[in-house]
């Protein structure tokens, strides 16, 4: 079954006319992804990739539909774009973009609050159910269907583990990346509580990394109510403390939020915790009794 | 983006934030104009983007506008060292000059972004002068803390929570008010991400002023705020960071001696900490992003071997979208055009790795292929050691 998004998932693109969205509304649509409007301010009435492009939000669902949106917009607009959808009732909404500043972001969540939408990101690659649905940027290739949900705060790193539950043949049930950012819509507990009550999820790998408190705030939820087994990868061990590593909100700040500290919390939750990214395919493998 | 003191003290002016009287130099000579003006006795503080200036001997008291000149004359210079500047210290290029304050208490107030709750929280508390984690460790009970609700803003009745929870005298509560709700003002208006008042000052005579001021800037915030950004100083930046901002590269240099190139920046941090689990320490935290095209993967290399301490260099690249064998002709390009001596470990994922492998091989230079992750670690950490 996977989570949130299959085959049957109906999505928007959002900025769907500029440079990013153009190339990945293709690849989404290579993919099988039901990709049924786009919406660009001022160019509605036209086709784009073979989709239909609409002013608004709130006309492209009346007119198709859609369920989901996916936003490819600059930072700047972003923000905007999230409330948008949230204001046309789409259940699902994941934001690619990086770079949104810190206070619209604070203003989204709390927009958010008591609307339909649930959002994922920003920045972050996306959302995939392997087989199914692939609503992002992630590369579906190395993404097979199996039993493995994946909730990560990165890229690339997702991609790096993705790559090594395939290779040992669990496959993945749905993969969510959370984002980069200090604050973001689904956080792991979220996606935790939706893996727990899916049938094809058997175990979960969590890729965590410095800045904030979601791994601690999932290793509460895991030591009490998650009983699937459950391996994890935090990234930036080696980081130094006050430097902003690439992502927003990967930064060690007033000595919280390190590596070690989240860790510990994890592995006192009963989370097993691989100390290196090459050896996160195994680790679960050997849980699953691989 | 951090600033200064003093860049910090005139925002403040402009929001109506008691502040001491004083002025930025950094011609020590000119310390003696500004301690007359102020009139009474003045304190000379090295003006760096650090703490710990005080203990580093960067701050000092001047009871004329003479010693005031010689105290500047001493301070800036030098070559300030702080428990956050790291043993290499920060050289001093200018100093605030400002009126000496009769301290009777010291507090804290500070505003961050609470990650928890996605809102910005104000923090305070009658513990000043001392750094707040230490305070929220050891005496939890002194802290007082509002959420603000970013639909109203910061509300009157909050700030008196805090005034009146940080036991003021009864006259200065309204003073107080205001100035937490301008700070707040200055916060949203500026785009911050930080700001903290340690101490705030209650002096003698009963006035109520930051005595120090630091304000951090969103960095995703900037381009509405060319203002903001005409105060960065790129002097108290690392030089190497502030070129690869330039070419929209994320660097952060660090003490190692493996040098990483990596797309992404949770790979990146990955690829850190599995060079030091395998002997190593890296040289830096280098993110190339999606475009690694020969011209980024070069100046990524120039960035990176600006480090005398490089020894060795892993490039560790997933291509999803981003193609391995174009950045495998990026990377042979690069390294023939700047003729680099380093041994370099290139593992090279996803899109077209096979192709990619080929034409490093091909090159005729000295790379060496990594097949996975944990290989590539140990070769290059193998390589730095020889």
């Amino acid at each position: 079954m996977g989570i949130l998004v299959d085959d049957m998932t109906r999505v928007i693109v959002q900025g769907i006319t500029g440079n990013e969205g153009t190339f990945h509304s293709k690849q989404m649509i290579e993919y099988g992804t039901k990709v049924v409007a786009g919406v660009t301010p001022g160019k509605g009435g036209q086709i784009h990739q073979g989709v239909p492009v609409f002013n608004t939000v709130a006309e492209a669902v009346e007119k198709t539909g859609a369920d989901t949106s996916v936003i490819f917009v600059p930072p700047a607009f972003a923000a905007d774009a999230i409330m948008e959808a949230a204001d046309s009732n789409v259940k699902l909404i994941i934001c690619i973009s990086e770079g949104i500043p810190i206070l619209d972001m604070v203003k989204v969540k709390t927009y958010l609050e008591g609307k339909s939408a649930r959002l994922i990101g920003p920045n972050c690659p996306g959302i995939i159910t392997p087989g199914k649905c692939k609503i992002g940027i992630m590369p579906g290739f190395i993404h097979k269907p199996g039993k493995v949900g994946v909730l990560s705060r990165s890229g690339t790193l997702t991609y790096e583990a993705v790559d090594q539950l395939t290779k040992e043949g669990l496959g993945e049930s749905t993969c969510i990346g959370l984002g980069g950012d200090p604050i973001i819509g689904t956080r792991f507990i979220d996606g935790l509580k939706l893996f727990k009550d899916d049938p094809q999820t058997e175990g979960v790998v969590l890729i965590g990394e410095i800045g904030g408190t979601d791994e601690e705030v999932a290793a509460e939820y895991i030591k009490k109510e998650f009983n699937k087994p459950v391996v994890a990868f935090i990234a930036g061990r080696t980081a130094p403390p006050g430097k902003r590593m690439g992502h927003a909100g990967a930064i060690i700040a007033g000595g919280k939020g390190t590596a070690k500290e989240k860790i510990e919390t994890l592995r006192a939750a009963g989370v097993t915790v691989a100390d290196s990214p090459a050896e996160i395919g195994i680790t679960m493998k050997k849980l699953l009794g691989g | 983006m951090k600033i200064h003191e003093y860049q910090a003290k005139e925002l403040f002016r402009k929001y109506s934030i008691p502040v001491p009287a004083g002025k930025m130099i950094d011609d020590p000579s000119d310390a003696k104009r500004e301690a007359e003006k102020i009139g009474k006795r003045t304190v000379v503080k090295a003006q760096i983007h650090a703490g710990g200036r005080g203990k580093g001997g960067g701050i000092k008291l001047a009871d004329t506008p003479e010693e005031a000149v010689l105290r500047a004359r001493e301070i800036i210079g030098m070559n300030l060292v702080t428990h956050q500047t790291g043993p290499q210290g920060k050289l001093v290029r200018k100093v605030l000059v400002e009126e000496a304050l009769d301290v009777e208490k010291e507090l804290y107030l500070g505003m961050v972004l609470d990650r928890d709750n996605s809102r910005i929280a104000v923090i305070a508390s009658e513990e000043g002068g001392v750094e707040i984690e230490e305070v929220a460790a050891n005496s939890p009970e002194k802290i007082v803390k509002e959420g603000i609700d970013p639909r109203v803003g910061m509300q009157p009745f909050q700030a008196r929570k805090i005034a009146f929870g940080l036991h003021l005298p009864p006259d200065l509560i309204n003073e107080a008010v205001k100035l937490i709700v301008n700070l707040y003002r200055l916060f949203v208006s500026t785009d911050a991400s930080l700001s903290e008042i340690n101490p705030l000052v209650i002096t003698k005579e009963g006035r109520l002023l930051a005595a120090d001021a630091k304000i951090n800037f969103d960095d995703n915030a900037l381009y509405r705020h060319p203002d903001i950004q005409e105060l960065r100083d790129i002097n108290e930046e690392e030089p190497s960071e502030v070129e690869a901002s330039k070419h929209k590269l994320s660097y952060v240099k660090l003490d190692g001696n493996v040098g990483c190139m990596v797309n992404g920046a949770g790979l990146a941090m990955a690829t850190m900490d599995i060079i030091k689990l395998h002997g190593s320490m890296p040289a830096n935290f280098l993110d190339v992003g999606g475009a690694a095209s020969s011209e980024r993967v070069e100046q990524a290399f120039r960035i990176l071997l600006s480090d005398k301490n490089v020894k060795a260099v892993l490039i560790n690249i997933f291509g999803g979208i981003v193609r391995c064998d174009r950045v495998a002709n990026g990377v042979v390009e690069a390294a023939k055009r700047l003729e680099i001596k380093v041994p370099i470990v290139v593992r090279l994922a996803g899109t077209n790795s096979d192709i990619a492998g080929e034409i490093l091989k091909k090159s005729g230079l000295k790379f060496t292929v990594a097949s996975d992750l944990k290989d590539a670690a140990k070769k290059a950490v193998a390589a730095a050691q020889e």
